[in-house]
Parts: C-alpha cells; structure tokens; sequence
C-alpha cells in the first residue's frame, strides 16, 4: 500500500472522504472474509486465498487498492473485522448486495466467484439456514434481528487494514469537529450528558471521570486504554481493535483533547496478536495520515500514542495495576486515592477507559448526547456488547440495547440451549460476576438492575449453562482462576482466595463439612468488603451468588454426596455390568481396598461404601464391564 | 489539611495529619497496622487500619487523606469481623512456633491476635516449609513467618536505596525473597539490619552471637573483655525506663560485670580517638591537595555500600577504622603489652546498636593470623535478652564506673551515637585547634544535628571554610554520590550513617525503633554529652598517654598499622557468568569481560563486541571461550578482561587491536604469555 | 549493530543472544518502563528468561536484580525454565471450561507424559500450559499449538496434531 498523503485540515479530510466513498461505491463488488480470531482459527485465511486464486482463474479484476478508481468496475476483497456470529464461521461476506454467507470452506470459493461476484447471484448452500428459514442478508438473521449495532456498526464491514476504509465511514471526523469546532470542555460536557458509562466494569460516568481529570493542572497528563480484558469468557474488546481499530485510536485522541493530553497508552494482553498488529498498522496509518501524532489535522493539537503489551495478568486489568505495569513494575494495585485523575501514570493525570467506552465517542461527538441516550435506558444508554458463550446455539458477540432482558439474550439472540437441557443460569461478568437464573430472565441488563441482584456488566461476558453444569464446579473454577491472578498483595485477597478454593475443592471432592458453608459465607462477605482493589473485592461473588441461589447444590455435595448436575467427579461411583462380566475375578483381586467381591464365574459387584474411586478395576478389566457413572 | 473529624462519635481536629489514620491515632485510638510506617510509603496491604467512613464505606485509613467533615467509625462490628478474619487468615499461613521464636512477645502479629480476641483459627494448617536463610552473620531470614506486609521491601528500596528485597511470585505462592532466591550473603545486602527493624513478625531478625559470648565467659583461658557503642546506653535507658543515658550506662556496666565480663570499655574512647586520627588525615588532605571530600567510614554498611556501588570514590573513604575496630586492635594490643595477655587469649566482645558490626568484625583485614580483633558482635537486643537470660534487674542495680584507660570518653566520643556527632567532634577538634578555649566550655555546631537525612553546613573556622554534608539513609547518600560525580555539589567532609538518625537508629536497637524512638535516644546522647566534663576528642588524657605510649603522634606508622584500613571493590551479586560460545572441543583459551556496572558504562559492552570481531577476523573464534561477567572487582580500572588467569585493567575498545593482538592471540595460538597491562 | 558480533558458527546460541539483548535494551531504551518489553523479547530470543540475563538486565538499566526477578515472576508470561521447542496452551477460559476443556488437558499431558507440575517434555520439544481465555470463546474449546488456534476441538484431534509435529520434527533432526 502506498503511503498516505498527510492530512493538513479538516476540509482535507473531507476531500478524502469523498474521493473514498465514490471509490468504494464505484468497486463493482467487495469480498469481506471475516479476519476475527475465531474464523481466522477455524479456516479463515484457507477461504481468503482460494477466493483469491478463484478470481484469477476467472480473470476477475481485483484492485490492488481499494481506492484505485480507474478500475471502475474491479472488486476488491480482503479481511473485515469480525461480525460477531463465530459460531457459524469462517464468514464471508458480499458487498454491497449484502450476501452473508456461513461455514465457508475453500471449496466454496469457485461457487462464490462465479455465481455471487460474476453474476449477483447468491449460493443458497452458504446461506445461514434453521428449520424454517434460509436467510440471504445479514440482518435478517435470528441472531441479528435483535441486536442493535452502533459499537460494532463497522466491525465486518469494512477492511480494518485500510484507513480510508473507515474514513469513508466518517472516521475521524468526529475528531475533526472536536479539534476545530468544540473547546475541550464542551466535549466534556457532550460526553457527560450522553450519560455514557464505564463499558468495563463499575460503570462510572465517563465524562465526569474526564471532567476531573481535566480540572486538574498538570503540563503532562495521559490517557490510557485497557484493552487488558482478561476475564475468561469475555472477547468484545478484542473484537473492537480486530475489526474496527481506528475507531478505538479516535475516541482516544478525543479523550486526549478533551482532558489536555498529549501521549496516550494502550495496555493489551500479549494473548491478542491478532489485535496487536492490527492497531500497529492502524497507529502508522494514522501518523501518516496526519490524524495522529504531531499536529493533527495541521491544528496545534498533537497526540501520541503507544502501545504495551501485558504480560499475562488478570490483576492488570483494574486501572492502577495497569499504571504499575506499564511502568515497569509488578502489576500490583495502589490504594486509591489518589485516584488516577489525579495521580496516575508517572504520577500525571490520567484518564483510564476500556476499549468499548472509547469506541462509543466518536459516535457520541458526530451524532450528539441525546442520539446516543436514544439508545438504551435513562440511567444507562448506550448499548453493550456481550460475548454470549457455553450451552447456547447461537455463540458468538451480540450487541444489544442496555436494558435488554436476559431471557431475549438468551433465548431470542442466543437461541436457546444449545444441548436441549434445561437452561440453568447464566453467568455474568466472569470471575467478578454472579449468576443469573430463571427467575432473572425477565431482568434487564444494565448496570443498577445487575447491581441490584449481587451481579455486574463486567466486560460482559455471558456463559450460558444447562443442568449438567455443577454450580459448586462453578464457583471452584472462578475462585481457582482469580486466586491465580490475585496479585497477592492484600491480605484478604491473597489468603481469602485460597481459603475458599480450599474449601470449594473439599466441596467438589465429596470431602466437605456442613459447617464449612458458613465459614465459605463469612470469608467471602470479609474478602469483599474487605479487599484492596477490585479484583479482591469482587472475587467472592461466584462465591455469594451461588451460595444465594443454588444452596441446595451445597448441600447436596456435603450432606447427600451427590452432585446433582453429575458433574463432580468424585461423586461418581464404579459398578460393574453384570451383562458383561465373566466372573474372572481380576478386579476383586486387585482392589486395594477389597471393596469387590462375588464367586468365580459369575458377575462381582463394588460395595460404593468401601469404593475409594481409584479406577484399579477398571483398569485391569479386560471386558470394559466396569463402568463410571 | 485543617479541620475536624468525627471519629467515633468525637469531633478531632486533623491538626495538618497526613492521613485519617494518623488523625484516629492522635485521638486516641491505637488503630492497628502492620504495613504502614510513617517514614515509609503508603502500601495499603494489611487491612488492619480499615474504617468505615460515611458514604464511602470501608476504606482502608492509612490511604485515606483527611478531609473535614468526614464521620468516621473504627470498630463497628463489620470493621471488626474484617480485622479479625484477616488475623485469622495470616495465622493460619504462618509457622506458629511462638516461643521459641526470636520475636516472641514482640511480634506485632501475636500481639494483634491477642488483642482483637482472635481465638481460634478454623483453617487447616499448611506443611510446606520453605529453607531459612542464616548464612550470613548478620541477619536471619525465615520465610515461613513473613505476612508479605513489605515493611523490609520498602525499607530497603525507599530509604536504604538498595533493594535488596523485593516481592516474587503472585497470589498466595508470593514471597519476598532476595534476587533469584538468593541468600543475603550473595546479594547487595549491607547488613544494616533497617528490615529487621520494621518487620513485625520473626521473618527477619537479628542473627544472635550470644551463645558464643556466654561460652567465651564460662571458658576459664579467656579473659572477656566488653566495648559498649555510644548508641547503645540511649536505648537501655528506653527500654528499661531509666532516665539519663550515663546513669543507664552506669547500671549496665554493673549489668555487664554480673554477667561475667572482665572489663567493661566504652567504644567512645575509640570514638575521640578516631576524631583525632580522622581530623589529621582531613588535614593531611588538604595539605596534599588530595582527594575530598573525605567521607567518614565508621558505619560498615555504609562502607560496603561504597565497595558495592561506588568504588570509584573507595580512596574518598577515610582510611580510619571504625570505633569497634580500634578498639579491638588496640586492646588485643594493649593487654598483650601490659596485662600479659596473649591475642589468642583476649576475647573481645562488642555491643553495638549495628547489625552490619558483625559482618563488619569478620572481615578478614580485621585479623591478625585468623584471630579477629574483634571476637563477637552482640546487638543492644542480644544485650537486653543476656541481661534477661542472667535474671538481672538492670533498673535495680547500683551504677558503676567502666575501667580504665578505655572507659574514658569526651562528649565527642558519645556523639558519635547519633547523625551529625562525627561531623561535629571533627569541628570541635578544629575549632579548639583554630582558636583554643575552655576544655569544659561546650562548643556546639547545632546545623549539623538533628535526623533529617540530608544535612548541609558550612562552617568557617579562621580563614578555613569547611563545607559539610552530613546524611543518614543510604538513599540519601545515593542522591548525594550521584550529585557529587555530576559536579553539582561539592563538599569537603561528609559522614555517612547507613540508619536514618545515625547509630542510635541502628538495626540492633531493641523494638520500637521507629523515628520517635530515635528522637528521645538522640537527646539522650546530647544530653551525655552535656553532662560530660569534656567536649573535644583532643583532651581526652587518656588518648594522649595512648600516644604517649604506644601511637606516637596521629597518622604515625604505627597508628596506621593499628586504626587504619583499606577498601575493596565488592561484587555485588553471586551467579552465574554469561556463556557466550558454545562448548566446543579442543583446548580453548578463556576470555572474560566484565559487564558488571562499571564496565558497563565505561563500554565493556563494545570491548566484548569488538573482541568477538577480532576473533572471528582472525580465525580464532573456535580456540576462545568468550564469556561476560559480572564483576572482577576491579572496577576502578574498569572495563575490565581477563585472559586465561590474569585481569588486564582499562580495556577500552580504542585499544582493542593492540590488546587482541598481543594478548589475546599468542593466548589463543597456545602460546600463553601473561603480562600485565595494569593501569 | 549487533549483528556484525554474531559469529559465524551456526547454532551459536548463546552469543546471538547476547548480541540480540544489547541490541534490545538499546531498541526499548535502558529505562524502568521498557522492562516488560524487554524481558518479552528476551523471552522470544530464548524461550526462557536465564538468570545472567536477568542481571544483566537488571545491570543495564540500573535496577536492582530483585526488582528485575520480582517482575519476571509476576507475569504468567515469564518462565525462568527453559521451555520446549512447540508450545501448546490450552485455554482455560470459562466456555472452554463449561465445554469440557479437561478431557482434552487430560489427553495432552497423557500424551506427552506431562503433569500440572511437570510442564515440559524432557526432550524440551514441548511445553504444555493451561492459560487464561485467549478471546477464541466462540469456537470453545480451543488450543493454541505454536501460535495456531485449534477451534471446538477435540482430545482426540489434539493427540493427532501432536502426532503430527513430532513426526516432522524427527525428519527434519533425521535430515
């Protein structure tokens, strides 16, 4: 690609948008392979290349670039970012008759070029299909209908690798407005009064976080991204910065402009390669540009911006880790206050957001506060991305209204259980989350009616369980998983952790007490209350929220030794099929425990109540009747 | 910050506190802690100083800063339950074995336990056992009993400015450990003792030596001798409540006596005697025109941390041992001439408030044919529980004199106790020297007191203006090293004391340590000195008939034999070097560079590179096993490399070809040829 | 400028190292922020972080040598043991939990003769990890295997593509 021409003001910004939308308009047709993490794993760059070879052997001329005019009626095709539905990928998609096609193999390419790019017509096989139904365009997907797109608007639809591609789409004109027609505090003011908040976690004002940032007199102040979004379950950021990348790095020169700084930072986990060199080139082209770097737009504003790459650490994610990592240092939290708005990076000012807070200023800045509040409900507009994942048909990243309810989620977007088993709950907010359960379907989602039930938005993930999900198993996943990331400083965090995993595995293992339920109570409401950051407060809430609404599943394991979801290992029991034992006696022979017995020749059977589970029968059982159940 | 609080239903006034939790404590309320020091920064990690503040919950207080109109409650019952559950859970993760522990009865985390009415621990115990570190003479470390509070990690980096300790690991396998696992012995540690100060538990104390010193008094063929630091009778006033620190000093002599000591001396006398041998050579100095400033070299951790860090600036040390070390030379000396006492025969036994004393004691320079001069250092601690161990009721006892000629001490003697006395006896000698009044008038130099960690002076005396620094804190001394290598600041003297406040702070201090210990300690010293009928280390009788006698005149041959030292460059980390070839077969001639922090910045990173070149331009990369490392402790001719068994010195890369040439290949080609290039 | 240092015996390991961390430091600059990336790429460069490079990193930018090894234990990326030639990470993320990842943990280190604490074959070609989500939640479980994802996979399929590397790798060692 060659080197963009920089930008020296708005109207040539402008000009360039113009030139970029009569160009891609012109293309006779463009080929979009989905280029998310998910389809590139499962086949992506396969389909992309036979594509390729395919309008070669079909001499479809395919532009170099997308801007290249003088080849009115060529195609262009490349990556886009990801749609969302990884369920059904790899994705390709066809522009601007708007084909959506699904499960996509390198041998659909010849099909694809031939009927769909040669003659505008689509092939039905790769079209989404359910019982009823073959749909051709995308928003007449199930899985679409519902959503309401403004964060992930551009994502799979435009090439993340071309910057042009995002102009065309009135990138960066809201920066351009900002700089040359808004004072900073004005776009303070606009970002306060869309009410937009937090997308990753508490779910603070954004704009009033700004306001106080920028209140604050200081020659150096920064702004930080943390896109560090480790929670398992939880893939929306990493989305953002694969499929729409620009729109991250504008919100960010936004946000520099408004609170007066000049550097900005942006913590992503190594775990994103994907997204770590898409926001490379995105940061490059930007600089070139001219919409980035010294004099943006050739105004007197300048803003930088860089990235680092975490290192593998869940604690990272809570802003003052961040700050200390990216200062070189163990990623441990700092009591707050100071906060950092006032003593941040480097001791500086600094402004700390998540990757879909900055992805939802542009728009805010373009179509104003009251278009954005028309989104969502009065104390929380916007919308929200969730990663809707686990026993449900339809996986994948849905962007719904805030407000939406939990059983439209699950049931309308997410289609129901994937396995035909009872739904059971659904947990929210991974490993500072709580779960949800029937009686929470009709909740909408959104900040003060999850916090009203012990749960958060979190970074939004949503894991969807049936009935064979242990909820005990649950809660010991979470704990194992936060007491690996606790950075150990505080006390409560680093010992309460692993207290409660102690006592959860003894749960799952068949070895627990009644009374340590009571205790497993106390020490999460202490971790809590108690902890020095977020992620020592907000560990215990699998904890509290199963302990609320699944008890019995405690008890059970404790008090009746059964894990009702069957899925405990320990609680399962050998015995033998009588069907198919020959009455060797091998079994009763090895048992180190003489928990076998029977007369040769004849089926044994297992006294459950001397069974130690260690599988020796099984094992030496040359007829498979021994079986775990 | 002005204003009034409600604290527990009672309005304070914030009175300028830095934080809510110094406002709960000056009203009254003994909030507990275990991370968090005044001196030190905020860390926030215990949980113990948690309050509930209104419309903002539970905050921890020591982060908190002080805002007027805040209510603020400190026991309410959900405050409670957190402070006891976080008791209950650090109990539960640390190897209780109480009393047999060095911090019994004063380990804060008992103390707490007992306090809030933790009585029972509902989890199961831990077995993993991780090794204690005693390897060194100074320091004992165990693990197993640290709560991660990271007193002794900030302690090190924020006022010692070393960092020695840092934390590894994350969640509950985190520990604090030295780098890579180390023991201390192998790392940059001074030996200064400032963590065992502020750890609350038995994870860091002191290492004791009073086994060997009761051993040594019931030995009928020693006779043992004891030298009590300046320091030490401020803080037995302190802890036994006795009040003046010679009155103490006198009771402790009796003390001393009880147990079993022969003679009891006073390391003050050596004191005098080092101002007199130190001001000399300051004088010879700048007769000479030699290097200034002069730094004072009585701290041993501060002497290490020159050999360490700044070994460019060793011949800035003043040559004069330390008090202790005098003392122990000139007493093996001394009862070898006059009691009929052999060396061998003489066991010296030192008290000191230092831990890095006994590291100090063991250097192999401070002995002669294996027989230290010194036998056994004991901290005012190990003091405190031999009293204890003998039953003596210290307060009881009648005061005694100590013996004679090294009882006898000047004023300048005991203000060697406290930051700023080793600068001010140095100005007394030369001020009396300059304009000569009353032995008994005091002359005081007050802008040299005080424990601030940075003190600056100039003092003119006749048509001499002598400019001073006086710190305490190595990091202060770091910053002022650093200033003075840029040129931006220049002095003629500066004394260094590695504990901020001076000696009277020092590692081996009884518990509380902190700067308000420090304080009344440091008045104590002054008021000795007061009390004293002499001020100037110059009018000591006894240091005079001692010249007369046996040293001549200061800085002669003798003396020199006697109290004064030389420095070495210290590696300051053990390990491993960095293998640069792979193992090859066939005879290879080894090469080293050291990369070492010296070296480094004198470019022996490019000397290694450039070496390599040679190598592979001649063909002779397969006959050199190049490696890099880490220090040959020779940092003042730095870069530094070594061919087979020899160092050369100043290997800068402009002299590369030469050296490749004439060295480097004969060695490789088998013909080796050592000679020494040494600058 | 490093380069020209490398000699020109080939599987020179060490000195292309050394060379290569000079000539790191000095692209993140010796500073306390380029740490982390520094240690990553000295990571790249050895698939491990040895202890005289740690010092000699530490020397560089003049931070004490705990310092340097408390951030290189802090972060999961860090291994101060060497790792294997192939690295297989399986993640542990909550939809590849909620879909039975265990099995196919379970198939790995049965395969590779591994363990929770034993993470590394003895031959050192592979390294078998159990790491936080890696954001493939849609296409749970997923296995990372040298930086390629493996999307609903299987134990079975994992034990194949194990098969598979081991192979090539004992041609090309044949070769």
């Amino acid at each position: 690609m060659t080197p963009f021409a920089k930008l020296n003001s708005p109207t040539e910004l402008d000009a360039l948008k113009r030139k970029a939308i009569s160009a891609i308009q012109g293309c006779a047709t463009r080929v979009l392979v989905c280029g998310g993490t998910g389809c590139m794993a499962n086949g992506g760059p396969a389909v992309l290349d036979a594509l390729q070879k395919a309008l070669e052997k079909h001499e479809v001329p395919v532009r170099a670039d997308i801007m290249r005019e003088e080849d009115e009626d060529a195609i262009t095709i490349g990556y886009s970012g990801c749609p969302g539905y990884c369920q059904v990928g790899p994705i390709v998609r066809i522009l601007p008759a708007d084909y959506f096609y699904v499960q996509v193999k390198p041998e659909d390419a010849d099909d694809i070029v031939t009927q769909t790019v040669m003659n505008g017509k689509p092939v039905d096989r790769l079209l989404f299909k359910d019982e009823n139904n073959s749909y051709a365009k995308r928003d007449d997907l199930p899985f679409y209908k519902d959503q309401v797109n403004v964060v992930l608007a551009d994502c799979g639809v435009i090439e993340p690798g071309d910057i042009r591609d995002y102009i065309a789409r009135d990138g960066y004109r809201a920066l351009a407005e900002a700089l040359f027609g808004l004072t900073p505090e004005a776009v303070v003011a606009e970002v306060t009064e869309s009410g937009l908040r937090g997308r990753g976690g508490a779910g603070f004002s954004t704009g009033r976080k700004w306001g106080f940032t920028q209140v604050v007199q200081s020659a150096k102040k920064y702004v930080v991204c943390n896109a560090d979004e480790g929670d398992p379950g939880a893939f929306m950021d990493e989305s953002i910065m694969e499929g729409n990348p620009h729109a991250l790095l504008e919100g960010m020169a936004i946000a520099g402009y408004a609170i007066g700084a000049d550097e900005g930072y942006i913590y992503v986990r190594a775990e994103y390669p994907l997204a770590i060199s898409r926001l490379r080139t995105a940061i490059s082209q930007a600089e070139q540009a001219g919409l980035l770097g010294d004099r943006i737009l050739g105004g007197p504003f300048s803003f930088h911006i860089h990235i680092k790459e975490g290192a593998g650490a869940f604690v990272c994610g809570e802003e003052t880790a961040l700050i200390s990592s990216i200062e070189g240092q163990r990623g441990m939290p700092r009591p707050k206050p100071p906060f950092p708005a006032n003593s941040g990076l480097w001791g500086k000012p600094t402004v700390v957001n998540n990757v879909e807070t900055f992805a939802n200023v542009s728009k805010i800045i373009l179509n104003g506060a009251e278009w954005f509040r028309s989104f969502g409900i009065e104390r929380s507009p916007g919308t929200k991305v969730f990663a809707l994942t686990g026993d449900v048909v339809n996986t994948g990243l849905i962007e719904v209204p805030m407000g939406t309810t939990l059983g439209d989620v699950v049931f309308k977007i997410g289609g129901g259980i994937r396995t035909g088993r009872p739904f059971k709950a659904v947990q929210i907010g991974g490993p500072s989350g709580a779960c949800l359960t029937e009686e929470h379907l009709d909740l909408p989602l959104d900040y003060d009616s999850l916090k009203s039930v012990g749960a958060m938005v979190g970074s939004g993930g949503l894991v969807v369980m049936d009935d064979s999900t242990c909820m005990v198993e649950i809660a010991r996943f979470f704990m194992s998983f936060t007491q690996k990331e606790s950075c150990g400083k505080c006390v409560l965090c680093r010992e309460g952790t692993k207290r409660m995993l102690d006592i959860l595995t003894r749960i799952v293992s068949g070895k627990g007490k009644v009374e340590d339920i009571s205790l497993l109570e106390e020490l999460a409401l202490t971790v809590r209350d108690g902890s020095l950051c977020g992620l020592g407060k907000s560990a215990p809430n699998p904890v509290i929220s199963t302990l609320k609404h699944f008890r019995d599943e405690y008890l059970a394991h404790i008090v009746d030794g059964v894990c009702p979801a069957g899925e405990c290992e320990s609680f399962k029991a050998y015995s033998i099929v009588s069907e198919k034992c020959k009455g060797c006696g091998l079994c009763a022979k090895k048992c180190p425990v003489n928990a076998i017995s029977g007369e040769l020749k004849s089926p044994y059977v297992i006294d459950a109540t001397l069974c130690t589970r260690c599988g020796v029968c099984a094992e030496v059982c040359k007829f498979d009747a021994v079986v775990l159940s | 910050m002005e204003g009034y609080i409600t604290i527990d239903g009672v309005q304070t006034p914030i009175n300028g506190c830095k934080n809510l939790l110094e406002v709960i404590r000056a009203s009254g309320i003994e909030l507990p802690t275990f991370c968090y020091h005044s001196e030190l920064s905020v860390y926030g990690a215990c949980r113990m100083c948690i309050v509930d503040i209104d419309g903002r919950g539970i905050q921890a207080s020591c982060s908190t800063p002080p805002e007027d109109g805040m209510v603020v409650r400190t026991h309410t019952e959900q405050v409670m339950r957190i402070r006891r559950m976080a008791l209950e859970l650090l109990l539960a993760n640390h190897h209780g074995n109480c009393q047999t522990c060095g911090k019994n009865t004063r380990c804060k985390l008992q103390d707490l336990a007992q306090k809030l009415g933790v009585k029972n621990v509902r989890f199961d115990e831990l077995n993993d056992v991780l090794p204690i570190d005693d390897t060194n003479q100074s320091l004992m470390r165990d693990p197993n009993k640290c709560i991660l509070c990271g007193d002794c990690v900030r302690m090190c980096k924020e006022v010692q400015g070393i960092g020695v300790l840092d934390f590894v690991g994350r969640g509950s396998d985190v520990r604090v450990s030295p780098a890579f696992g180390k023991n201390l012995k192998d790392v940059e540690c001074v030996y200064c003792g400032q963590c065992a100060s502020v750890c609350p538990t038995g994870a860091l104390t002191i290492k004791s030596q009073t086994d060997q010193v009761w051993k040594a008094i019931n030995d009928p063929t020693k006779t043992v001798i004891v030298q009590v630091a300046p320091a030490v009778r401020a803080a037995i006033a302190q802890a036994y409540g006795i009040t003046g620190g010679e009155h103490a000093m006198g009771k402790t002599v009796t003390a001393l006596r009880r147990i079993g000591f022969e003679k009891v001396y006073d390391t003050s006398f050596t004191a005098d005697l080092t101002t007199v041998e130190e001001a000399t050579e300051f004088l010879g100095r700048v007769a000479k025109g030699e290097k200034l400033p002069q730094f004072t070299s009585c701290c041993p951790a501060w002497v290490k941390f020159v050999e360490q860090f700044y070994p460019g600036y060793l011949s800035n040390l003043s040559s004069c041992k330390s008090p202790q070390q005098m003392f122990g030379s000139l007493a093996k000396q001394y009862f070898a001439d006059n009691e009929s006492v052999e060396r061998e025969s003489l066991y010296v036994v030192s008290v000191m408030p230092c831990t890095a004393k006994k590291f100090e004691a063991d250097r192999p320079e401070f002995a002669v044919e294996g027989d230290p001069d010194v036998n056994a250092v004991i901290s005012t601690q190990e003091l405190i529980s031999m009293i204890d161990e003998a039953g003596i009721r210290v307060a009881d006892l009648p005061p005694e004199s100590m013996d004679l000629p090294f009882g006898f001490k000047t004023g300048a003697g005991i203000i060697f106790g406290t930051s700023g006395g080793v600068a001010e006896a140095v100005l007394r000698l030369a001020a009396a020297a300059e304009k000569p009044t009353s032995k008994t008038a005091p002359i005081e130099f007050r802008e040299v007191r005080g424990l601030e960690g940075l003190k600056e002076a100039s003092v003119t005396l006749g048509d001499k203006t002598i400019r001073l620094a006086v710190l305490s804190g190595l990091a202060n001394a770091r910053e002022v090293l650093e200033r003075i290598q840029s040129g931006e600041a220049e002095y003629d003297i500066v004394e260094v004391m590695a504990c901020r406040g001076g000696c009277i702070g020092g590692g081996g201090q009884p518990l509380p340590n902190d700067m308000q210990a420090r304080e009344e300690r440091k008045r104590t010293l002054y008021d000795c000195d007061a009390i004293l009928p002499l001020h100037n280390a110059a009018d000591n009788p006894y240091i005079k008939e001692c010249y007369e006698k046996l040293l001549q005149k200061p800085n002669s041959a003798i003396a020199h034999k006697l109290l004064h030292t030389g420095y070495r460059s210290r590696r300051r980390i053990q390990g491993e070097d960095l293998e640069l070839t792979e193992e090859q077969t066939g005879p290879k001639t080894p090469v080293s560079v050291c990369i070492g922090t010296n070296c480094y910045l004198r470019g022996s990173y490019d000397t290694l590179r450039r070496l390599i070149d040679k190598a592979r331009e001649s063909g002779l990369a397969g006959k050199i096993d190049f490696r890099a490392t880490f220090c040959f402790e020779k940092c003042k001719a730095s870069p530094n490399v070594q061919v087979g068994e020899t160092i050369y010195g100043g290997i800068t890369p402009d002299k590369i070809d030469e050296f490749f040439e004439n060295t480097i290949k004969p060695a490789a080609q088998g013909a080796v040829k050592a000679e020494t290039l040494e600058v | 400028m490093a380069q020209s240092a490398v000699l020109p015996e080939k599987g020179s390991k060490a000195r292309r190292h050394f060379s290569r961390i000079q000539q790191i430091i000095e692209e993140y600059g010796a500073t306390e922020s380029a740490l982390i990336p520094i240690l990553q790429k000295v990571q790249d460069e050895y698939r491990y972080l040895p202890e005289e490079i740690l010092t000699f990193v530490a020397t560089a930018l003049d931070l004490p040598p705990a310092t340097v090894y408390g951030v290189a234990t802090f972060y999961a990326q860090f291994s101060l043991e060497p790792k294997g030639k192939h690295i297989i990470k399986c993640c542990d993320g909550t939809a590849c939990h909620v879909r039975k990842n265990q099995t196919i943990i379970n198939a790995i280190n049965q395969r590779l003769g591994l363990a929770p604490d034993k993470k590394t074959t003895d031959d050192h070609r592979f390294t078998f990890e159990i790491v936080s989500c890696i954001g493939a939640c849609a296409l749970a479980p997923a296995v990372v295997i040298d930086g390629h994802v493996y999307g609903q996979t299987t134990a079975q399929a994992m034990v194949e593509a194990i098969d598979k590397i081991e192979e090539a790798d004992k041609a090309e060692d044949a070769q």
